[in-house]
């Protein structure tokens, strides 16, 4: 019972948080509405059992996507009811588009309860005396061991990437020349000079 | 009880409303890169919902390759944003036609 409340609680609050997302007029505001949408996925995903990818979700996507979200939108001087403006024209194509989607998803889900097709055997089937962590880990680091590395490969490149293209030389700032520091060495900096009496020193 | 369907209905409606969203957005690329997000969460409900029923933890791990591919993609797709931004003083999706594609 309690498990019944608690899915619909998540899931009402899923689909109202990602319809605000997309409605909203300040992108500020829709960012929040997402926060809100992935915490309560990650609620659905520990009724589910996957305890594990719950964690990675309000780590992942709370703690760092969304976040990055944020300081992009409030980093860039955007006017804000200026983006608003094509909402009515598109909104007619979309709303068509996302039912004929809807449609196709009820159709296949309908077909998959009608009989259903046998998919082979389990993969990794799940053992209940060990946690859900535990057996991911044995899991991850074994058999999707190549598929870890290239995943973190993935990350790197796009770490690479975001610093790449973010990244500029401005003229406007003074900045430090390390290597210039280095290399400066006592004869280039300093002379020495036995000037006559009342006659100065020229520079 | 809760089954497979209910997990399957809610993340079909989430997906469809990441895909409303990025033609509604049509000015906002930020919101279009939301919506993706959005697209990919109910990807990984999915695969969260088949691997509990299906009993076979895969769904789990391929939820997380989808997190990561996820993370990586926004990262490169702000990035793109600033850029374009910085370039253009817009982010509407109508004024990217720089390349004549």
């Amino acid at each position: 019972m309690i498990q019944l409340i608690a899915f619909y609680l998540f899931a009402a609050v899923v689909i109202a948080s990602a319809t605000m997302t997309i409605l909203s007029r300040n992108p500020v505001h829709s960012v929040l509405w997402l926060i809100l949408a992935f915490f309560n996925a990650a609620g659905l995903m520990v009724l589910a059992g996957a305890e594990f990818i719950a964690m990675l979700l309000v780590i992942v996507y709370v703690g760092a996507v969304a976040v990055l979200f944020l300081f992009v939108v409030m980093m860039l001087d955007i006017d804000f009811t200026e983006l608003r403006a094509g909402v009515v024209r598109y909104a007619a194509v979309g709303i068509a588009l996302a039912l004929a989607l809807a449609a196709e998803i009820v159709f296949a889900v309908g077909a998959w309860q009608a009989g259903g097709i046998e998919l082979g055997r389990r993969i990794a089937p799940v053992d209940d005396k060990v946690p859900n962590i535990e057996a991911i880990g044995n899991l991850l680091y074994t058999k999707y061991l190549f598929v870890f590395e290239g995943a973190g490969l993935v990350l790197l490149v796009a770490m690479i990437g975001a610093i790449v293209l973010t990244h500029r030389n401005r003229s406007d700032v003074h900045k430090q020349n390390i290597n210039r520091q280095i290399n400066r060495r006592q004869k280039d900096a300093t002379r020495n000079m036995q000037p006559k009496v009342g006659q100065g020193v020229e520079l | 009880m809760i089954s497979v369907t209910h997990y399957l209905v809610v993340s079909a409606i989430l997906f469809v409303l990441g895909v409303a969203g990025i033609f509604i957005n049509r000015k906002n690329l930020i919101v279009i890169l939301m919506a993706i997000e959005l697209i990919l969460l109910a990807v990984n409900l999915n695969l969260v919902a088949f691997s509990a029923a299906l009993h076979d933890l895969v769904g789990q791990i391929f939820a997380m390759f989808v997190l990561t591919v996820a993370a990586g993609e926004a990262a490169i797709g702000l990035a793109i944003l600033v850029i374009y931004f910085r370039g253009r003083g817009t982010i509407s999706v109508d004024d990217v036609n720089r390349m004549k594609g």
